[in-house]
């Protein structure tokens, strides 16, 4: 029974054992020359005019939170969708309900000003 | 073109649920726009919503009463409204509507009043009736996500303290991890039995049609881990006295009873329904988390010298006693259960109330010093706490003995003696630092100065409610015993 697995396994090995290998073979031939400019975070060619290393406001990760939390509810209208017709009245009235309180959580968010950037 | 067969949807099953997912919806749409009445057609005070909150609570209980009788089988088969649920879900609506009565004062005091607080209590508590009602892993889940992810932003609740914050942190990190070990155990023996449904897997045991042993005891051991997390348990307890100690008061009363008798509930389910049929497997296991439970809360306890903190590790030693029932696997023990749960709702929150009643903004009072000479200055609410104090170390007549005998004589009855000589010594332990609580209400002299109280009505009736439900229970305990007796599972 796990002969069928056999492919699997081999995929694992030779995957592994190609990235593996590439990173151990580049560092260990390829040359080692290091001067200043080179040792510099790359910022599209430039010099960079600030450090990178800088406190994000907060507001980015509302924003990305609520993204994934309304993107991902999203997702589920797809598969209604497709299947609409064979769903009929039921998923009609279901999705409705699902909507409505996605909905409340729309204007949730919105009249608590958790969209507004200032 | 075939229309997809839809499964049989009973909405009255679950009317409960429903209720109170619709009144925290609109508690917390009312909030919206209470800064801007122009949009809506009536005007409302925010001082109205936790009434709102209370009367859907008290809705959801009368219709969990009303659910009261034969079995109903809902989803699929994945929501069994039995009576055993409808016991809880009474227990759960019992819990909630003292913590919100309590809340309504307290979180003014404290300036946390905030809508959404009512509103995440009330999913909470649809995510703890989700739990009871659960005839399916699945559901189990669903429930306890539900349940804990509300409980995670209640516990922070008081986000400008950094114990609060600090407790919602670590509740929830914690609360993630043990969660992981509950999903993994759940697949586990969905691969083992081929099904996440409690009466299938009984069967898949039963019948002899495994797909592996080891999977399904694997998979039971990881669950114990999951639920002992959730009902705190030695040793998956570090997390109860932190988060206890810093989350508000009122929601340390709330996450005491609720939350602990929901994650019973789904443990007395899943591991008497679902893997009664492998009982010799998982009992000694439980033996010794009970055995532990008891000892290390009740020894810890001692050592205590803040009330919450103390009443945390009471709270995981009556989880030890309520493990012992699970123990004994008896039609007692799941008797004993449902009773000590309800007569645990009523003191604990009651001991809390206390606790809530005697603080001030800034200043709780949580040091058990705090409480010396209280019946010379407040001789009621002295008494009052005497009388939790009391039913909690389980002294006759009050409603923490009964519960607690019952548990006992199952145990006896299962042939555990063993067990129950190690409860009975730890309540022996226990009554030592209740009754220290007595001792310094009753005969020390006062080290602070008790202002003038001022109970809002409502703190009032919760306290009253608590204290009738204490002595009640523990007197006339036998109407409520033979509801109990019918709701048992077995």
């Amino acid at each position: 029974m796990l002969n069928q697995y056999l492919g699997v396994l081999i995929l694992l090995v030779l995957a592994t054992g190609t990235a593996v290998g590439m990173l151990t073979l580049t560092s260990l031939l390829g040359p080692k020359k290091s001067f200043p400019d080179k040792m510099e975070p790359f910022e599209c060619g430039k010099k960079p005019i600030v450090s990178p290393r800088q406190r994000f406001s907060v507001k980015f990760y509302l924003t990305a939170v609520l993204f994934i939390l309304f993107d991902i509810e999203a997702v589920f209208l797809y598969p209604w969708a497709i299947l609409f017709k064979k769903l009929g009245w039921f998923g009609f009235v279901e999705m409705l309900l699902f909507i409505v309180v996605l909905g409340i959580g729309l204007v949730y968010v919105w009249k608590k000003g958790a969209l507004k950037w200032e | 073109m075939e229309m997809i067969q839809t499964p049989e949807i009973n909405l009255s099953a679950i009317c409960h649920i429903l209720t109170l997912c619709v009144t925290g919806l609109l508690i917390l749409v009312l909030d919206l726009f209470i800064n801007d009445q122009k949009l809506l057609p009536f005007k409302i005070d925010k001082k109205l919503l936790p009434y709102v909150a209370l009367g859907g609570v008290i809705l959801a209980g009368i219709s969990s009463m009303n659910d009261f009788g034969p079995a109903v089988y809902a989803f699929n088969n994945t929501i069994a409204a039995d009576n055993f649920a409808a016991f809880f879900n009474v227990i759960f609506c019992i819990g909630t509507a003292l913590t919100i009565m309590i809340s309504i004062n307290y979180m003014e005091q404290e300036d946390l009043n905030h809508s959404e607080y009512y509103a995440l209590l009330l999913f909470a508590t649809a995510g703890m009736m989700l739990m009871a009602l659960a005839a399916s892993l699945i559901t189990v889940f669903l429930g306890l996500e539900l349940m804990s992810i509300s409980l995670y932003i209640l516990a922070g609740f008081n986000r400008a303290k950094v114990e609060s914050t600090e407790s919602a942190l670590k509740y929830f990190l914690l609360g993630a991890f043990a969660t992981g070990f509950l999903l993994y155990g759940m697949a586990l023996i969905y691969g083992a039995t081929g099904s996440t449904n409690l009466k299938e897997i009984a069967a898949a045991i039963k019948g002899d049609t495994l797909n592996s042993a080891t999977l399904l005891y694997l998979g039971t051991g990881l669950m114990v881990i999951g639920l002992g997390f959730k009902v705190a348990s030695v040793p998956f307890h570090m997390w109860t006295p932190d988060v206890y100690e810093g989350a508000p008061t009122a929601i340390t009363a709330f996450m005491s009873v609720g939350p602990k008798a929901a994650g019973f509930a789904a443990f007395f389910r899943v591991f008497l329904v679902g893997l009664g049929g492998i009982t010799d497997h998982w009992v000694s296991l439980i033996w010794v988390i009970a055995a532990l439970t008891m000892t290390v809360g009740n020894l810890t306890a001692l050592a205590q010298t803040n009330i919450k903190r103390m009443l945390a590790y009471s709270s995981i030693s009556h989880a030890g006693y309520v493990l012992v029932a699970l123990v004994a696997a008896n039609e007692i023990g799941s008797t004993a259960v449902l009773y000590y749960m309800l007569a645990y709702a009523f003191m604990n929150i009651g001991a809390f109330t206390v606790v809530i009643v005697l603080g001030k903004k800034g200043e709780e009072n949580l040091n058990l010093e705090d409480y010396s000479g209280l019946a010379s200055r407040h001789p009621l609410l002295g008494f009052t706490m005497a009388v939790f104090m009391f039913s909690l170390a389980g002294i006759p007549p009050l409603a923490g003995f009964f519960g607690k005998f019952y548990i006992f004589s199952a145990a006896i009855k299962a042939g555990y003696v063993g067990l129950a000589v190690i409860g009975l010594l730890n309540s022996v332990v226990a009554v030592f630092y209740y009754l220290r609580i007595t001792v310094l209400i009753y005969i020390k002299d006062p080290v602070r100065e008790f202002p003038p109280l001022s109970i809002s009505p409502f703190t009032l009736a919760a306290l009253v409610i608590a204290v009738i439900g204490t002595i009640q229970l523990g007197i006339f305990p036998s109407w409520i015993l033979e509801i109990a007796q019918s709701s048992s599972l077995f």
